[in-house]
């Protein structure tokens, strides 16, 4: 053994020790968000879909449903139009949501979306989402939230139920003042 | 050049000596298990009958969290750092760790960090409520105000366990004897190199963890957060990461404790040495790829669990492996049952029932019934406690005339060994029946089907607390008034360097390199 | 040759380690019961029927392998003895040994594996279910929502305190019962949507073989198709809190034609609900309202001046209870008081002239406490007994 020997191993014990550290922070969870998009597992739709699909294909219905869940203290009244429409893939398909800030304060809320089955997420596009954006309301204001959307005609032939979930987060003390573009 | 130790606490505060570093590891982990089982009492006391007698619910889930965290990252893995630390040096020829100065400065943030830990119970809010394994959102958004001090404490015991595997693996790469190939080395050596790897690789991420999780609570990012476009489950992926080779860390090296033990007390050499160097090899390789079968309910697609399910089922057979061998190596051997053998031979028993509970844990869908009940709980307690402490035990009753230069009492060992083998069983066995019976985990009461189980279960731990203190007696006892005893070669089946220097082992050690044939 | 108390003892240690076998033979042939207290349950659905049998599968093979290795163990603990003179011998390794018992316990699980794979596929197959309900876990409630029929509620443990802290005797369900269970029809693919308002919740029936996480910001799925009436007890498994111990899950699985009647009821009560939920009064119209329903009811007993009759009649000015709580003033108006002469009105006013008679009361004759209660707020507190 040499003091230069074990210099070496430990110089290199603390690179790795630093290397998996800088992993965890800065690798793991952008991998992890990757792995969602690409897969769909964890039932994570991406952003605006702006491809081309088509025409229709008209020998398949899909029963698409809609949940909504309020997040802890968010008080809004929030609730799907229609509970489930159904569907010809490839078929863009507007529905609204109902939301109402019930509260005497001017709130802004973020909607994340969800879907089940999870080898479904990746074949519900959406075009046009009130999820893309906070959604501010004054007190007491009320509005329809619009979503457009489109079944991937490549969906898995097991699928016949997609549920789409949104759950509505108060996001006042993060947005107050400043409204973000989401995706 | 070599003296003896200085005088007052000066020699333990600015120690460099191995030895040193050990005693105060192995006496600082023996302190946090007491602390440990102290708030394990307290579980086992309000869930003794049904109703809240005792404590409030929101107090015992701050005794759940804390006995798991002091438990794992104060009593075990300290323990098994300190008989490392007395141990390595020794069984390789070597006259101290490769980084001294930096063994101190691991085993001095410890307190320090414990005592900040153990201080949360003190603060405002209580101490951390959220389980060992702190999910988000529990541990971020809804956490009390002393999180931050627990992602603190976390930190330091990180730090401490990662220069600890440096200094581990610095030590065995570069220190050997002349003569001492790797393969010549004893398990223990082998199990703690390989621990010591896993330890560099993980701990860092559970430092990444508990970062994020600052960040969270404290700076407004998203990591965990659906709201900002996290997702707390990632938080478990990256837990579990650190999370199952964490329990691998705990138990490898209690393995190389029993590969030292049986062998001796069998009088014959351990059977299937290369296997077992490229079994516990294997078992940490696959420590890294099973982390989600902590998870089989958390909404993973089929394809993942079938992949985590054949994954952890897998592990099975390096680990069997190693209970073939340990049973080969006593097999038409001449054995004694002394103390040592006594403990080593009950955690080949128990750690196997525990193996097969955790075989049964690793079919996802049966999994779905057992996931979050007792039947977990008893499944790691077999392996943590009957695996890992017993076998921290007999490692102490094996190399305490060594460090000491006195003899335990061989009937008082084995009183003690009954005790805690029996109370142990009755602790944990029925919490099997409770799981099945559908009883879930870190529950402070419960509904009454699960009385009769739980009341015995209390007992066996009243008693198996009680078991504890005599072998801190035992421990004292033997170093103020054991019978002295100065034979290099303590046991007659003994064999490896440590055995080749005096009793007690002088201060320092191996100050010339021995020859290895 | 003479008995050996060791050789004794160890015979009976080895008992001791197959009596589990006993035990679990017993268990296995009372299938499954809300009492019994050592084996998992049977269940009453396919998927927990499967994974029982699975569990007692590995739980036998596990069970055999111990056996085996165990008493080859003990049987060398027994003979290999220094103190029986036993020399020891000298092998320390064996290639093909090492190779066998690598290669026979990996065949063993991939046996193993079949039947688990087969399970977990079937676990994962929530297609064309009859009936959707979303589970949203809150601290430290659940809500369940009949998707599609908007019928949705709290379930919340019905356990009192007092149970709980040991000073009443505690009942057969203790912190087993709920106020409003989920109802379910029999023998109907029900798929189950489960979500978080706040933190990680799971949602766990034993007895269907369901258990899934509920995560804030996500949706999972599961399913159930229970094949037996009954009420079946469940709890929440993922720690969430402090009253983790104190959410727990009933479902009273129904005939259809009884489900379809409940479920038509509680919608009803629902649209009841909103209809009266729409209409808010304003203060001035509840005072009025109320002025005539209680001339017209109450004024002959407590008299139009409020003060009753002294030792009869209880004074409405000034009274403790309408100046007291807004419940007790609902509760004894809605439901009367046993052993008097004061009547259940909730059956015989409208929840309107109920809503409007009470707000009366709290704020005539100078009682002023400004409260206002509301038609709707009186159908919550019926609809809530």
């Amino acid at each position: 053994m040499t003091m230069s020997s074990i210099r070496k191993t430990y110089i290199k014990s603390i690179g790795g020790a630093i290397v998996m550290f800088a992993f965890a922070i800065f690798v793991m969870p952008p991998l992890y968000d990757l792995f969602c998009e690409v897969t769909g597992i964890g039932g994570k739709t991406s952003g605006r879909y702006e491809a081309d699909i088509a025409g229709v294909d008209e020998s398949r219905t899909v029963r698409v449903q809609f949940v909504a869940t309020n997040n802890a203290e968010m008080d809004w009244d929030f609730k799907p139009t229609v509970f489930e429409v159904k569907v010809h893939p490839g078929q863009p398909t507007p529905v609204t949501f109902y939301a109402k800030n019930t509260t005497d304060r001017d709130m802004v809320a973020q909607a994340i979306p969800n879907v089940v089955p999870n080898n479904a997420a990746q074949y519900f596009h959406k075009t046009e989402c009130f999820c893309f954006n906070q959604q501010p309301l004054t007190a007491g204001e009320e509005a329809e939230l619009p979503l457009v959307f489109i079944v991937d005609k490549d969906l898995p032939r097991t699928v016949n139920t997609i549920t789409l979930s949104y759950t509505l987060f108060d996001v006042t003390d993060r947005f107050a003042g400043k409204v973000v573009q989401l995706n | 050049m070599a003296h003896g130790p200085s005088k007052g606490i000066g020699r333990w505060l600015f120690t460099t000596n191995h030895k040193d570093i050990g005693t105060m590891y192995l006496w600082f982990s023996f302190a946090m298990f007491l602390l440990g089982g102290f708030f394990a009492m307290v579980i086992r006391a309000e869930l003794f009958q049904p109703g809240m007698q005792i404590i409030r619910p929101e107090f015992f889930n701050q005794m759940t969290t804390m006995h798991g965290l002091v438990m794992v990252f104060g009593a075990i893995m300290p323990a098994f750092v300190g008989l490392a630390n007395w141990m390595i040096p020794l069984q390789i020829g070597a006259p101290d760790m490769a980084l001294p100065r930096m063994n101190n400065l691991s085993f001095w943030i410890l307190p320090f960090a414990f005592a900040i830990l153990a201080s949360t119970l003190f603060m405002e809010g209580g101490a951390p409520n959220f389980g060992w394994t702190f999910y988000a959102p529990l541990s971020t958004t809804y956490a009390p105000p002393s999180v931050n001090y627990f992602i603190f404490g976390v930190h330091i015991m990180g730090a401490s366990s990662i220069m600890g595997s440096i200094n581990i693996v610095a030590t065995v790469l570069n220190m050997r004897a002349p003569g001492m190939t790797l393969m010549k080395m004893p398990l223990f050596v082998w199990t703690w190199l390989i621990t010591a790897f896993l330890l560099i690789a993980v701990m860092p991420v559970l430092a990444g963890a508990v970062t994020m999780m600052l960040m969270d609570i404290n700076f407004g990012t998203s990591f965990f957060d659906a709201a900002g476009g996290g997702d707390p489950v990632l938080f478990q992926h990256v837990f579990w990461f650190f999370g199952h080779p964490e329990v691998y860390i705990i138990i490898l090296p209690a393995f190389g404790v029993i590969s030292a033990i049986i062998p001796t007390f069998s009088r014959k050499p351990l059977f299937g040495y290369s296997s077992m160097v490229y079994a516990t090899a294997a078992i940490a390789f696959l420590s890294f790829i099973v982390w989600a079968h902590h998870m089989f309910t958390v909404g993973m697609p089929l394809t993942g669990e079938l992949y985590f399910m054949y994954a952890t089922m897998l592990i099975a057979v390096p680990t069997g492996v190693k209970v073939f061998n340990w049973i080969s190596t006593m097999f038409q051997g001449a054995m004694t049952f002394e103390t040592p053998m006594l403990f080593s031979i009950a955690f080949v028993i128990l750690f196997t029932i525990g193996g097969f509970t955790g075989l049964m844990l690793s079919i996802a869908p049966s999994d779905i019934q057992y996931h979050d009940t007792y039947f977990v709980v008893a499944h790691f307690h077999y392996v943590m406690v009957a695996g890992a402490v017993f076998s921290g035990t007999a490692a102490v009753y094996y190399w305490l005339p060594k460090w000491c230069g006195k003899m335990y009492n061989e009937t008082m060992g084995k009183l003690q060994f009954w005790i805690a083998f029996i109370a142990f069983n009755i602790t944990f066995f029925p919490q099997h029946f409770l799981g099945l019976a559908g009883m879930p985990r870190r529950y402070a009461d419960y509904s009454l089907q699960f009385a009769d189980w739980n009341m015995v279960s209390s007992i066996g731990a009243f008693v198996y607390g009680a078991a504890q203190l005599l072998f801190l007696y035992n421990v004292i006892h033997t170093i103020v008034a054991g019978k002295p005893v100065s034979e290099p070669k303590t046991w007659e089946g003994a064999e490896g360097l440590e055995w080749t220097v005096a009793t007690p082992a002088p201060y320092h050690t191996f100050s010339t390199p021995p020859e290895v044939k | 040759m003479r008995p050996n108390v060791k050789q004794l003892f160890l015979r009976a240690l080895a008992l001791f380690m197959l009596s589990p076998l006993a035990f679990a033979a017993q268990a296995e042939a009372e299938g499954s019961s809300w009492l019994k207290g050592l084996n998992m349950t049977q269940g009453v659905t396919e998927v927990s029927r499967q994974i029982y049998d699975l569990h007692m599968l590995i739980f036998w093979v596990c069970v055999v392998i111990g056996v085996i290795v165990f008493a080859v163990m003990f049987y060398s603990m027994i003979v290999h003895r220094k103190s029986k003179g036993y020399k020891a011998a000298n092998f320390h390794e064996s290639t093909s040994v090492e190779i066998a018992w690598t290669v026979v316990p990996a065949l063993i699980l991939i046996v193993m594996a079949i039947p688990a794979t087969s399970a977990l596929i079937n676990l994962y197959d929530t297609s064309e279910a009859e009936l959707d309900i979303k589970v949203t876990g809150y601290q430290w409630k659940w809500q369940y929502e009949y998707l599609g029929e908007d019928v949705q509620f709290m379930s919340e443990i019905a356990t009192p305190e007092a149970e709980i802290y040991n000073q009443e005797d505690k009942g057969e369900f203790y912190l087993a019962q709920v106020n409003n269970p989920l109802v379910i029809p029999v023998d109907t693919k029900v798929r189950f949507l489960i979500t978080a308002k706040d933190v990680i919740h799971s949602w766990w029936m034993t007895d269907f073989g369901v258990k899934k996480d509920a995560i804030p910001g996500f949706i999972n799925e599961t399913w159930a198709k229970v094949e037996k009436t009954g009420v079946y007890r469940g709890y929440c498994t993922e720690l969430c809190g402090q009253g983790h111990a104190f959410m727990p899950i009933v479902v009273n699985v129904v005939e259809k034609d009884e489900y379809a009647q409940w479920i038509a009821d509680k919608k009803q009560a629902a649209a009841a609900m909103r209809e009266l939920a729409s209409k808010e009064f304003t203060m001035d119209e509840l005072m009025e309202r109320g002025e005539a329903v209680y001339n017209q009811s109450c004024a002959s007993c407590h008299q139009a001046n409020g003060e009753g009759i002294p030792g009869v009649f209880p004074a409405m000015k000034g009274g403790a209870i309408t100046t007291g709580p807004v419940e007790g003033h609902l509760d004894i108006v809605v439901n009367g008081k046993g052993g008097t002469a004061m009547q259940a009105f909730g059956a015989q006013l409208s929840e309107v002239d109920l809503a409007a008679v009470i707000t009366y009361e709290r704020n005539a004759w100078g009682n002023n406490l400004g409260d206002v209660v509301q038609p709707v707020d009186v159908l919550t507190f019926k609809q809530g007994q």
